[in-house]
């Protein structure tokens, strides 16, 4: 049997449930509120659990192809757990033509992810590229947990990266 | 003349007669403006452009999406036009994985046709390269996205008419695919391989699974005897693959093709059809007489069964506990002939001859499987006979006709008829009418049950006794009024389901046709085959009269029941999965789980949950129970279903529920 296990205590996870069905009640289960529907219940779980957006089709009767379909077609959403940190490499023309790339490859192998692992065993990284942050003039641009960083080489990247680690070790 | 209820298409007038769209204006005078993502059947999507048309004053425009008005003047073939539908088949192209030579499509598919039609030599862009995971997990269909083209036939058919919406559009851009939820393999969602979305696909990326090298393997086989059952529906519709029209009879050359390719016997499901009509009525009538487990719902069709198994499980006892004609006839087969051909029971091997792709997933089923052996071993569809036929170099339209083997291929006009929509209740109606009169009849038939709507209802009067009967087709239909009867608001006595639009004669196993025509005259010539038949009521069959002497006894008895009946179960929409509603670091904790599946649901599972999350907190048993919300345990039928500890309770109430958490709870407490 596949589970979602939960890394919260028992309540948090019963909240979580309860807050579905609060979500679902407040938009009087009507299919044609399954965008915002599924914003919010992302804000809970910081991704769309499988198991959720079944229980979420159930209640709308709409088939889960259709919910999942919805849920895979914006980048917004998210189908996988992200990690505590989320880091986005911008991959826009000009952090592209200023090396953005060997950015990339030095996250990756920092952290050991690849293209199709984004987010790392222990839960705490998600690096995904973005297709451009509009800050241009400080390619090649990262952010981490939303807040950007500018003109950096690989080095600068990683280093920025080891100090987060370094302070979740504390 | 009056000029106002007329388009001119092409400088010639053409009027106006209720088309909803301007193609289908177009196409009444006879130009076939190339489409792929139009279907008379389906909702207007007007995504593939290939109708685009020029209209004065308009412009180019999606001549799908176009309402004519009078006065119209339309160009359907301009050089701009012919320019951009080529370009647009390029661009399809680039996109598609091209292996038209080993594509099962290669024969019928739109994609190559139109490609050669508008004069498409070569491909100017870039072909994509990424390689997608083709899904054959399921034992009907095999989707292969490589070669998807994204009309979108495919997910408005199976939502449209099926009702179902196993698979969508997934993902966005250059990584739009169609697939089941979460991208998952057919064989874990709720498809229930009726293989309409194959048989609308206009390219490969969806076809009926192939079962002809097993065939030719058997056949190869010295030890093995190899015996045929034709369904009805394929005789009207195989010659259409060697030049015949729709509907044209050819029992006899597919009887003489199978032999010259090696069967040993040749036999008839109508034969199992009529011993289908001797047991499902009489098992109605019955239930009739006791006022029990009505309407009686058909229970031929495997891919309706899955549905009532997923959807309706509540209404499993109202579906007839018949196996399907085909898996009678394998039972039948594998009891009686290995006997009189002096062989072990594993050298028989049992082909049908199918309409359908869901019938290669019944012959699956474990129900009909005995000891390891299936009743039935093979499974082609009409057009895989097709294809062995023209592997075999067989000149199918100049052989001369045979005739059916004795005793399974003897049947009579009602056997025949199954095959279309409304002919398994007039077969039954035969059938049950001298039985209630007890008078012979000469006119045997009742064509107030045929009739070509979706949904066609009709009381029948027989001597004293009404009979209120519903005849569908499309599960969009059958769940509206599976809907009905859970919902108690309607008094059929007996329903008749099949899950392609008009029955089986449109089956996804059947030669492609782009129109609803060849399905009517497939009726047609279903109806005419009874005519000709000496025999038209299955009690008259002298030799399913003699395999109850012989072989069954009793109608409905102990016999009859252990080879031709069995019993469905509730089933789940999707793999196992659970969702941790309470769960914390403590081991020894109770678990909880409640269903949250369809049927619980709507059986006040959720708030059962809420309920239950409020006593868990206020009595603060917060580390000594785990609550999970879990997804079917496949007892649908008596929901809300839930399980503390070791222990399922069904029908649960709070009460119940609250009761039993804390019975256990006090033994792991002491
Ligand atoms: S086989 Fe039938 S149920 Fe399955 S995806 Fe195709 S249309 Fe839908
Ligand atoms: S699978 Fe076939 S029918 Fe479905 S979208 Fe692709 S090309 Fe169209
Ligand atoms: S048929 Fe009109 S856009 Fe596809």
């Amino acid at each position: 049997m596949q589970e979602t296990k939960c890394k919260c205590g028992g309540n948090e996870s019963a909240r979580k449930f309860e807050k579905v069905c609060h979500i679902l009640d407040s938009h009087s289960r009507e299919k044609n509120k399954l965008i915002p529907i599924l914003q919010e219940i992302q804000a809970e779980y910081r991704y769309l659990p499988e198991e959720v957006m079944t229980f979420v089709a159930t209640c709308l009767d709409l088939s889960p192809a259709r919910v999942y379909g919805v849920a895979s077609f914006y980048a917004n959403f998210a189908l996988k757990p992200k990690g505590k940190h989320v880091v986005h490499v911008c991959d826009g023309t000009a952090c592209h033509v200023k090396g953005s790339e060997d950015i990339k490859d030095a996250l990756q192998k920092r952290l050991g992810l690849t293209d199709d692992k984004s987010t790392t065993e222990d839960m705490l990284f998600t690096l995904e590229p973005v297709s451009c942050l509009g800050a241009c003039g400080l390619a090649p641009v990262i952010t981490i947990d939303n807040k950007v960083y500018g003109q950096l080489t690989p080095a600068d990247a990683v280093r920025l990266i080891d100090e987060v680690i370094a302070k979740e070790a504390e | 003349m009056e000029n106002n209820e007329f388009v001119i298409v092409d400088n010639r007038e053409i009027l106006i007669e209720n088309e909803l769209n301007l193609l289908e204006l177009i196409r009444k005078a006879n130009i076939e403006l190339p489409t792929f993502c139009y279907h008379s059947d389906l909702s207007v999507y007007g995504a593939c452009r290939l109708c685009i048309v020029d209209i004065e004053g308009m412009g180019i425009v999606t001549s799908c999406s176009t309402v004519p008005t009078a006065g119209m003047k339309v160009k359907t073939n301009t050089a701009e036009l012919r320019k951009m539908r080529k370009m647009y088949l390029e661009l399809l192209l680039a996109n598609h994985h091209q292996s038209c030579t080993t594509c099962l499509k290669s024969d019928s598919c739109k994609l190559q046709d139109l490609a050669s039609r508008m004069g498409v030599n070569e491909v100017r862009f870039k072909m994509s390269e990424v390689k997608m995971k083709i899904d054959d997990s399921c034992p009907s269909i095999v989707r292969d996205p490589n070669k998807c083209i994204l009309c979108g036939d495919c997910v408005r058919a199976c939502h449209e008419i099926q009702g179902i919406g196993a698979i969508d559009f997934i993902n966005r851009g250059s990584g739009t695919t169609v697939a089941p939820a979460f991208n998952k393999e057919l064989k874990e969602v709720d498809c229930v391989y009726c293989g309409l979305c194959a048989s609308v696909c206009p390219t490969g990326a969806i076809t009926v699974k192939q079962e002809i090298d097993n065939v030719w393997q058997a056949i190869n086989d010295e030890k093995k005897i190899v015996v045929a059952q034709i369904a009805p529906a394929v005789r009207v519709a195989i010659g259409e693959l060697f030049g015949f029209d729709a509907g044209i009879l050819t029992t006899g050359k597919m009887v003489a093709a199978l032999k010259m390719i090696g069967f040993d016997k040749v036999f008839d499901t109508s034969f199992a059809a009529d011993l289908t009509v001797f047991e499902e009525t009489n098992e109605f009538l019955k239930r009739r007489e006791s006022g029990k487990k009505l309407p009686q719902f058909t229970s031929c069709c495997p891919g309706w069964v899955k549905y009532v198994e997923q959807y309706y499980s509540d209404l499993l006892d109202n579906l007839s506990s018949c196996k399907s004609p085909q898996q009678m006839f394998g039972a039948i087969a594998k009891d009686t002939l290995p006997e009189s051909y002096g062989i072990d029971r594993a050298d028989l091997f049992v082909v049908s001859i199918m309409p359908c792709s869901a019938k290669k997933f019944e012959a699956k089923r474990p129900e009909f499987n005995k000891d390891g052996q299936s009743d039935v071993d093979a499974v082609i569809t009409t057009q895989e006979l097709g294809r062995m036929i023209k592997q075999a170099g067989i000149q199918f339209a100049n052989i001369l006709p045979e005739s059916l083997d004795m005793p399974l291929g003897f049947k009579t006009g009602a056997g025949v008829i199954f095959g279309t929509s409304g002919g398994v209740s007039e077969a039954v109606l035969r059938y049950a009418s001298e039985k209630i009169t007890g008078i012979k009849s000469d006119s045997p038939d009742f064509v107030e049950v045929r009739g070509n709507e979706g949904i066609h209802v009709k009381t029948v009067k027989i001597g004293g006794v009404e009979l209120k009967l519903a005849i569908v087709s499309g599960l969009k239909n059958a769940g509206k009024i599976a809907q009905q009867v859970r919902n108690g608001e309607c008094d059929y006595d007996f329903i008749e389901v099949m899950a392609c639009p008009g029955g089986c004669v449109s089956g996804a196993g059947q030669p492609v046709s782009s129109d609803s025509k060849a399905r009517n005259l497939r009726k047609q010539g279903l109806y005419q085959a009874d005519k000709t038949l000496q025999l038209h009521k299955s009690q008259d069959n002298p030799y399913v009269n003699k395999c109850y002497q012989d072989h069954l006894g009793q109608v409905n008895g102990p016999e009859a029941h252990r080879l031709l009946h069995t019993k469905y179960r509730s089933r789940k929409r999707f793999n196992d999965s659970s969702f941790s509603v309470f769960n914390n670091p403590v081991n020894e904790k109770l678990q909880v789980c409640i269903c949250v599946g369809t049927s619980c649901y709507l059986r006040g599972s959720q708030k059962l949950m809420q309920k239950l999350i409020e006593y868990v907190r206020d009595n603060g048993l917060e580390d000594k129970v785990d609550v999970r919300a879990t997804f079917c345990f496949e007892n649908c039928d008596k929901g809300p279903s839930v399980k503390v500890g070791q222990i399922e309770h069904s029908k649960c109430t709070y009460e119940m529920l609250v009761a039993e958490m804390n019975k256990q709870l006090s033994k792991i407490v002491v």
